[in-house]
């Protein structure tokens, strides 16, 4: 028998074989980057403890019924109007000059009516069990926008930069600069203007 | 003077290609570990809704938490908004014991401690069934959530 040399195998669709492996991959890749609103939960209820009584000119009510409509201290509003609603609310720094509790950097109209100042204001927000999720969505989102607009307005205030920009860098890793220090300032402007948001338990109709 | 001539004409050598598979190759296997074939199987319609006031979701220390109505993947009865953790489908009364079990098997201990429940709820759903949930994330002691949304403006 005559020996017989095995035929070389053609490598050249080799190429085109990982193309195509490759081009089913990057369809295929979904880089995922899911974002979202953080919302902190209060802890497990505790019946011992007394809850504080809050001034009603401190509480700043959103409601929102099953056609998903809003009352906002009982006025409908539309969506688009809550943010500045909220952010004159939290603003508005009620407590005249001098005494205990005077709001030095509200900008709001110091009505003796509204919010003493943001640390004391709340906004408490309610909704029906049959209010569509989105809308409950839309407004957690506006009124987490009405303290971030306000927070960004106080850092660039005090130290020349946005809050939420800056908060952001240091979420992703790219901030370059201080972190430390950077977190004490943030901080900070968290305290001027602490995250207030309450959820009542929703009505049934 | 022969040893001076030009071999042919100014052609241009070939380029070489035979790298090429290996360029194509290292691209591939990129992709091929990148890619994350999705490890739960969604049974829920899962369509988020908008909002643009967003941050950034640190993967490792998050447990998802799918609402929604029942989707092509789901073989039970119900017609209303269902609860999916992991690849189970429970009930509102056992997402407190399915979350805290969850945390125990997927998370590095090191994460445990300070774990974040991201809930994906479908846009449909109501917000009495999403209040009822995040009741029990309550007493399950676990505070920290975030509502995945899809980047864009909530107010049209």
């Amino acid at each position: 028998m005559a020996k017989r040399s095995a035929p070389e195998i053609n490598a050249g669709s080799m190429a085109d074989i990982a193309f195509l492996l490759l081009i089913f991959f990057l369809v295929t890749t979904t880089i995922d980057k899911d974002k979202g609103l953080v919302r902190q939960l209060p802890p497990p209820l505790d019946e011992e403890v007394v809850p504080p009584i809050i001034k009603e000119k401190n509480l700043f009510i959103v409601l929102v019924n099953a056609n998903n409509d809003l009352l906002v201290e009982n006025e409908p509003m539309e969506l688009k109007d809550l943010r500045q609603a909220a952010i004159d609310f939290l603003d508005n720094g009620g407590i005249p000059s001098g005494q205990e509790g005077y709001c030095d950097f509200c900008q709001g109209s110091r009505s003796p009516s509204s919010s003493d100042n943001p640390d004391k204001a709340i906004i408490s927000m309610s909704s029906a069990r049959k209010t569509n999720y989105t809308t409950y969505i839309a407004v957690q989102n506006e009124l987490g926008a009405a303290y971030n607009e306000l927070r960004d307005r106080e850092s660039e205030r005090l130290y020349g930069w946005k809050y939420t920009e800056v908060k952001a860098a240091i979420d992703a890793g790219t901030y370059t600069g201080n972190e430390v220090k950077t977190k004490e300032k943030l901080k900070e402007v968290k305290t001027l203007i602490p995250f207030k948001l309450s959820e009542a338990e929703p009505k049934s109709n | 003077m022969s040893k001076f001539k030009k071999k042919k004409g100014g052609e241009l050598p070939p380029v070489n290609t035979a790298s090429l598979p290996d360029i194509v190759f290292m691209l591939l296997f990129f992709f091929m570990v990148a890619t994350v074939l999705r490890k739960n199987d969604l049974k829920v319609l899962n369509q988020l809704p908008p909002a643009d006031q967003v941050e950034k979701l640190d993967k490792q220390r998050t447990v998802f938490v799918y609402i929604g109505k029942p989707g092509p993947g789901y073989k039970g009865k119900s017609k209303e908004a269902i609860i999916q953790i992991g690849d189970r489908i429970v009930d509102v009364s056992e997402v407190k014991s399915a979350v805290l079990q969850e945390v125990s098997t997927k998370l590095n201990e090191g994460y445990q401690s300070s774990s974040i429940i991201a809930l994906k709820i479908d846009e449909n759903a109501e917000a009495g069934l999403v209040y009822d949930v995040k009741q029990e994330l309550r007493e399950a002691n676990l505070p920290k959530i975030i509502f995945i949304t899809t980047p864009s403006s909530a107010v049209e």
